[in-house]
């Protein structure tokens, strides 16, 4: 168990860089997911086919074609995706602006697949609210943007809180496959790194990268399970 | 009956999949005039109601209101329905509002007036539905005779050319039924247009201009209440009367 002590920075940077790519794919999942949501649940029936046709895509194929098709077609496409450059951002997260763009390329393909999952949270709970709201408020004349915002989606957000999390740690554990996508360096690379260059025995690394994991992933659960018993007992 | 008309159906057409739930249905509503809808469940009653502000799409036909046709789903939509109040069957407050925001949330956003001039003018309603006193509470927390008088509210808030009532007393406990007709008799007496689907018999008699009689998704008769309820002259409307008020 001794690798434990002796590669920690190891595992440490492991841990950071699964971090980073996380944090990032969450954001623009919730954001992405949040906006064909919004499509899917359009008056205008094209865009609603346009969020559908999202969903059906990337919620049926595997991770790992979509990063392969991230990795391999961006760059037949003649893209580094250097707009994920992002100035400011990239001082933490320094991965976006490396020269080698595969951080980028995981994080597109990361957030591509985890948003379809996003808009199907998000319109759980939109359906969860009792369709006389949103028909109280249009026939008071509200649009249907303000309908969303001032009507449906502050009412939604309880019934989506829990399922959107558990799309998030799914999230972090899918994140496990970006080391095998030119990402150097991640918690799940790490093990690789070490026990096959290193020669280190499996079980003990396999443990110390379960730790790694288990510490984003454990704590968002239990948040979660406090919203939820919350939201049990307002509810009452 | 007197002025122009306000609510125009004509030759409107509604299926619900193979169900024809609107049959040529042609219906004239002048300013000021309060229309009642009788008739068994499943005629179409509600269905007519909710096509008039467009929440439910009708097949073929036209429905025209305060002289220009309804418009397609959109901005245009969204303000002809602003001036057409409706009031639900069960109350659909916003369940996440206050009573008074509910009240204001319509003309704040959708009229875009000061919210301080809508505050008066909410608490003014409130008042008169008689439930002033309980504007900073949740839906939730009121009986449904007193929602009722808040949609009723919220409704009247955004000065409407005319409202909708869709069986509005149907959920309410037998008590609480009253509270909400004295509101809607009060409002036919001043003039309102209103088109209202129930099955109060008692306030179709006292409170309407004209009683029209569903079946089927067709309109069968239509009279001054006095006459309908003295004199029907389909067999449906016979058979019906026959029904409720042997009781």
């Amino acid at each position: 168990m001794s690798v434990l002590v002796d590669k920690f920075d190891v595992f440490a940077g492991g841990f950071w860089l699964t971090f980073q790519i996380c944090v990032l794919a969450a954001i623009g999942a919730l954001i992405l997911g949040a906006v064909v949501a919004v499509l899917r649940i359009s008056p205008v029936p094209p865009l609603r086919a346009v969020g559908t046709a999202y969903v059906t895509i990337f919620r049926n194929m595997p991770l790992t074609v979509v990063m392969f098709f991230s990795a391999f077609a961006l760059p037949a496409l003649g893209s580094n995706a250097d707009f994920l450059r992002i100035p400011v951002l990239d001082v933490v997260f320094t991965r976006l602006s490396t020269d080698l763009p595969y951080f980028r390329f995981a994080l597109i393909a990361l957030t591509l697949y985890t948003a379809a999952f996003v808009c199907e949270a998000l319109r759980s709970g939109i359906n969860a609210v009792p369709p006389g709201q949103a028909e109280a408020a249009r026939s008071l004349g509200l649009t249907f943007g303000q309908n969303l915002r001032y009507v449906v989606l502050p009412q939604s957000w309880k019934a989506s809180i829990v399922p959107l999390g558990s799309v998030i740690i799914a999230m972090i554990k899918n994140s496990a496959l970006i080391g095998f996508f030119g990402v150097v360096g991640d918690l799940s690379a790490s093990a690789d790194q070490l026990t096959g260059a290193e020669g280190y025995a499996f079980i003990p690394v396999a443990i110390g990268i379960s730790i790694g994991y288990l510490i984003m992933t454990v704590p968002l659960g239990a948040l979660l399970d406090r919203i939820e018993r919350r939201q049990a007992v307002a509810a009452r | 009956m007197t002025g122009e008309a306000l609510i125009v159906l004509e030759n409107v057409n509604k299926w619900f999949g193979p169900l024809h739930v609107l049959q040529d249905v042609d219906l004239s509503v002048a300013r000021g005039e309060v229309v009642v809808v009788i008739g068994p469940s499943g005629s179409g009653k509600s269905t007519l109601c909710r096509a008039i502000n467009r929440l439910e799409p009708i097949n073929s036909g036209t429905i025209t209101f305060d002289g220009q046709p309804l418009p397609a789903e959109g901005r245009a939509l969204a303000r002809l329905r602003s001036e057409v109040g409706m009031v639900f069957q069960s109350f659909n407050l916003f369940a996440h509002k206050t009573i008074l925001q509910n009240v204001m949330l319509g003309p704040v956003k959708v009229r875009r007036e000061k919210a301080s001039v809508v505050r008066d003018r909410a608490m003014g309603l409130l008042e008169r539905v008689g439930i002033a006193n309980q504007a900073d509470k949740y839906p939730a927390q009121l009986s449904g005779g007193q929602q009722q008088r808040v949609a009723i509210a919220r409704a009247l808030a955004m000065q409407p050319k005319a409202l909708l009532f869709d069986e509005p007393t149907s959920a309410l406990d037998p008590e609480m039924v009253g509270e909400v007709l004295d509101v809607m008799t009060s409002l036919a007496r001043e003039g309102m247009t209103m088109v209202v689907v129930t099955h109060e018999m008692g306030f179709a008699r006292h409170a309407a201009d004209r009683v029209v009689f569903m079946a089927d998704g067709q309109l069968v008769e239509q009279a001054a209440p006095e006459e309908f309820f003295a004199n029907p002259r389909s067999d449906r409307a016979k058979d019906f009367l026959s029904k409720i008020l042997t009781h």
